[in-house]
């Protein structure tokens, strides 16, 4: 503890989001700091980095205005926290926990450090209930369970956000339960919230997600960064966001679907700090401890054997330069467990959402489908989809060489299958469908082209 | 000895203090984080911390210990689960819940564990350094319990029936005792006798890996592959059925649903080679990918010490890790904190070195005790965008034995395991072709040459295929192409969710022929007049 507040005017250089500060000795790492400007404005930043009486200072604000002669620092003894209560939900707060929705803020019922403890790999119960997303290529063929981190792969002017609405508006949990003639069913469960973590928001797109939250009631959480705000910022949304997910999960038993966009946002940031601090770039110009980074993200969601809740999240990702191999995707592909991949291709056929279910996978899927969870079909009707659709898309490369009349009549069955497919079980607009609408979709497809 | 903290970046920590030595354990700050020495300066050491330095502070004081870090050997390993530095991690969950906290000192065997000691040797005998001289039952195992590596002599007394893990099992002449359990430094490999090249096949239960590109044992295998390629389930296939007595399962810097999906399952497997529980040959060392990265560093050489130990009581001892590039990544965290010159894609320029020795920890070797154990290794590597130029794969090329590739256009295909039939090789073929021909079928290699000439010439087809289309080619041809598909579907392709999971080598051998059969035959129909069609329609997918 320190008994006294001191102003330490002691800052010898600025580099970007960077500050450093001479003469101090009691400083720890992590610690927050406020900063206060010539004109009496206040920042926060964290210490980063000890050297001796040297202290480097990552500052979570725009850092323009900043001066060496006549700014000063701050040590306020604390490690980074999030407040937490029940009446969060239904908020909105902008990156830094700061209410903008025009309400003061909550009384908190405690805290707890942003950074997130690791759960201990022998507490985890593995994931294995599904959260219906509305969707039919996800439901169906790559179905999203509780405890799971799902990425979403976009491209830049593919609609991501429509299917970040889509989801929003639609998804949901079941519960076991009995209906009122006493037989086994699954019902909505009310213990289902959302937490939206935005990162870098254009001012439309912001328009566009707060329209929908209107309508969700209180069934959401947001923390809203928008792309005129500080880039650094952009590194604390995500961890307030899952930090009162964690809380929800496993202090209130809630199933919390964590929505964060635009990863690529968020790692743009992390390369602005690697890049002030000096440090050889890794690929692509981006730092090298940058899969440990995505790692403490990602590796928040899951669940707990013994606790109700559950944390799952879904990242979307716009793959720079519409590359799958750069680091952005790369890295997240190495720790999330599957993807979502839209497809230029296909948007442009007027598909929504434009998934392309070859490269898409839900590696927890298996788990989370069949009797007691979707349907006794669910596997076999997945299953044959995807080997058909596969087939048909080796023949549609066929086709473009020797041509349709080349082909055998089961080709172009097959081909007309795999046309069929897309239009009607991978669109589906804005309207949401049922697993088992989802399910009796793909089984017409399959009977009417007798597979 | 006692210093303080002077500076903090990360996990690396320098501290004003003379004295220590390279690789001491130390620990550091009010908490009594873990840490090694791994640089020595005139007037300071720099110590990397192997847990969140978070809340961390300069003139936080820092203690020596005068040893190296070890992990500790003796009965209660098996079924185990540790972190990195060897943290039982069940125990970690009794003393602070689901979340791990650091700085929680517990030792990795129950130190109120009791045994049965069956003695092999008597009062008055003389024993050697590292011979056995008796066992504790581990789950279904003889755990031997040896002479320290530095003393010998005659027996004044040994013990006999139940023991305490903190109490020793017998007295040489001079005074010393004997202990039950004992450390080992993770950074020293432990020594043997002589080691031997191998000369017996590690059964994978894998039809691509057996018949195609076999492992070992005694041997290294690496599997690289971009995200998705099913490193991890092939990791985890082989964890459950290949034939070794033991198996220690490295989770380096990867999914913690991963592991708890397979904790949940290994509990309820059955060993199919001796119909005990899965769990009971099995040891786990889990960092995840966001537990401390320093600590993944570590992790492995506390795995490969603890499969070191048991492999020195004679048994065969398969360590898998999954995957080796997350080690070798924070490895260049740490070099690049030290400011070390970096080599090729920031790596240290040392990265070579450090997994060829690695490597060189696996063989079948003489043990102290006269047994023969051996050590054989399994690793995933994971290239970034999948690309097999990189450091860490061209690293681990150098020193392996089996070179399993894995392409992603075949998992893309959902074909799995998604082992590339071209690109991949073993060397120990030769080596163990005679075991192959003596022990499964003289005709081992005859087979598995037929069966990678039509491979070879299915790819050439295939080519032409995708000019004049499958209507353009002769009949013959067309036949071949089906048989080539039988072979990736049926023989290559092995779900590992299903009863096909594990394939003994007889049933491998069996389904290959099958294959080769039909292919033969149909081409003899074929040659007398029969239509392909009606061949083709005779069988089913
Ligand atoms: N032998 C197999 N049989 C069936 N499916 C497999 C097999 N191997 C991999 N898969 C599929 O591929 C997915 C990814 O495999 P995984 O081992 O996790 O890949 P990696 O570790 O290389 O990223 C799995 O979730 C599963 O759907
Ligand atoms: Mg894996």
């Amino acid at each position: 503890m320190r008994l006294s507040e001191h102003r330490y005017k002691t800052i010898t250089s600025i580099a970007g989001p960077l500050l450093f500060v001479q003469g101090i000795f009691s400083a720890r790492i992590g610690e927050v700091v406020k900063i206060l400007t010539p004109d009496e404005r206040q920042l926060e930043g964290e210490v980063l980095e000890i050297r001796e009486d040297t202290i480097l200072i990552e500052v979570f604000a725009e850092t323009r205005g900043l001066d060496i002669e006549r700014s000063s620092i701050v040590l306020t003894d604390t490690l980074r926290t999030a407040s937490l209560s029940p009446d969060i939900t239904g908020r909105i707060f902008n990156g830094s926990f700061v209410p903008i929705d025009g309400l003061p803020m909550f009384i908190p019922e405690k805290k707890m450090p942003i950074s997130g403890f690791a759960i201990n790999p022998t507490a985890r119960a593995r994931p294995e209930e599904f959260i219906e997303t509305g969707i039919s290529v996800i439901d169906g063929l790559n179905t999203l369970v509780k405890g799971q981190k799902l990425p979403v792969f976009s491209c830049s002017g593919l609609p991501s956000k429509e299917v970040v609405a889509a989801i929003l508006k639609n998804s949901r949990t079941m519960n076991a339960g009995t209906d009122p003639s006493g037989n086994r069913t699954k019902r909505e469960s009310d213990g289902f919230i959302i937490v939206f973590s935005a990162l870098g928001l254009t001012f439309r797109d912001y328009s566009y997600y707060m329209h929908i939250l209107k309508e969700m009631g209180s069934r959401f959480v947001a923390f809203i960064n928008m792309a005129d705000e500080p880039a650094m910022e952009r590194l604390l949304a995500p961890r307030f966001a899952l930090t009162v997910a964690e809380y929800l999960a496993f202090d209130k038993g809630m199933d919390v679907l964590v929505i964060i966009t635009d990863m690529t946002n968020y790692c743009d940031a992390l390369r602005e700090v690697s890049t002030a601090r000096e440090e050889l770039p890794g690929r692509r110009g981006y730092p090298g401890f940058m899969y440990s980074d995505l790692a403490s993200l990602y590796e928040r969601a899951g669940r707990i054997r013994g606790l109700n809740g559950s944390v799952t999240m879904l990242p979307v990702v716009t793959m720079p330069e519409d590359d799958i191999t750069h680091p952005i995707p790369d890295l997240t592909g190495y720790i999330t467990e599957g993807q979502i991949v839209l497809s230029r291709e296909l948007h442009q056929k007027g598909i929504f959402p434009p998934v392309d279910v070859l490269p898409s996978l839900s590696r927890l899927m298996q788990r989370g489908i069949g009797e007691g969870h979707t349907r006794s079909d669910h596997r076999k009707v997945s299953n044959h989809l995807y080997k058909y659709y596969a087939k048909g898309r080796d023949l549609r490369r066929l086709e473009a060489i020797i041509g349709r009349e080349g082909m055998s009549e089961k080709d172009r069955i097959m081909l007309d299958f795999t046309d069929a497919f897309e239009r009607e079980f991978v669109h589906q607009g804005m309207t949401r469908r049922t697993v088992p609408e989802t399910l009796d979709a793909g089984l017409n497809l399959l009977k009417r082209f007798s597979l | 000895m006692r210093g303080r903290i002077t500076g903090i970046s990360g996990p690396t920590v320098s501290v004003d203090m003379k004295g220590l030595k390279l690789y001491e354990l130390v620990h550091v700050g009010n908490a009594m984080l873990t840490g090694e020495v791994v640089k020595l300066e005139e007037k300071r050491a720099i110590v990397q911390v192997y847990e969140d330095t978070r809340g961390l502070g300069p003139d936080e004081p820092v203690q020596g210990t005068g040893m190296p870090m070890t992990v500790k050997l003796g009965p209660g390993l098996l079924s185990g689960m540790f972190d990195g530095l060897q943290r039982p991690l069940y125990k970690l969950k009794d003393l602070s819940g689901p979340f791990i906290r650091p700085a929680q000192d517990v030792s990795a065997l129950d130190p109120a564990g009791q045994w049965v000691f069956h003695p092999l040797r008597k009062k008055g005998d003389e024993v050697g350094r590292n011979e056995m001289i008796g066992y504790v039952e581990e789950n279904h195992f003889q755990h031997f319990i040896a002479c320290p590596h530095n003393s010998g002599g005659r027996l004044s007394w040994i013990a006999d029936g139940n023991i305490r893990i903190d109490e020793p099992v017998g007295r040489l002449e001079d005074g010393s005792g004997i202990a039950v359990y004992h450390e080992w430094s993770v950074r020293v490999p432990r020594p043997y006798i002589r080691k031997f090249s191998p000369y017996e096949p590690l059964v994978t239960g894998q039809r691509a890996i057996d018949f195609l590109f076999t492992i070992a044992k005694g041997g290294t295998a690496i599997m690289p592959g971009g995200f998705g390629t099913g490193k991890t389930i092939l990791e985890q296939s082989i964890a459950k059925f290949a034939d070794v007595d033991i198996v220690v399962y490295a989770g380096c810097g990867e999914r913690g649903n991963e592991m708890a999906e397979m904790i949940e399952e290994f509990e309820h497997l059955k060993d199919p080679w001796t119909g005990s529980s899965l769990m009971e040959r099995t040891l786990l060392v889990i960092n995840t990918s966001n537990m401390p990265v320093a600590a993944r560093e570590a992790s492995i050489y506390t795995a490969i010490t603890m499969a070191e130990y048991y492999r020195d009581m004679g048994y065969h001892v398969l360590l898998l890790a999954d995957s080796i590039s997350r080690w070798a990544e924070a490895l260049r965290e740490i070099s690049s904190s030290l400011e070390e010159m970096p080599g090729e894609e920031g790596y240290p320029t040392y990265l070579a070195s450090r997994l060829s020795s690695f490597a060189e920890r696996a063989g079948v070797v003489e043990t102290y005790s006269g047994k023969i154990g051996s050590l054989s290794m399994v690793l995933s590597v994971s290239p970034p965008g999948g690309d097999f130029t990189e450091p860490v794969t061209q690293s681990c090329l150098r020193t392996t034995g089996t070179f399993l590739m894995l392409d992603t256009s075949l998992a893309h295909r959902r074909h799995f395991p998604a082992i590339n039939w071209f690109q991949s090789y073993s060397l120990y073929r030769a080596e163990l072709s005679g075991y192959y021909r003596e022990n499964v079928s003289q005709k081992w290699e005859e087979v598995q040459m037929s069966c990678r000439d039509l491979l070879q010439k299915e790819e050439a087809l295939r080519e032409v295929v995708e000019i004049v289309g499958l209507e353009g080619i002769q009949d013959p041809d067309r036949l071949l192409l089906h048989a080539a598909e039988m072979i990736r579907t049926q023989f290559l392709n092995q779900n590992a969710y299903t009863d096909d999971a594990f394939s003994s080598l007889d049933k491998t051998l069996a389904s290959i022929e099958r294959i080769l059969d039909f292919y033969k035959h149909a081409a003899e129909r074929l040659k007398q007049g029969a239509a392909i069609d009606e061949i083709l329609s005779g069988i089913s997918f």
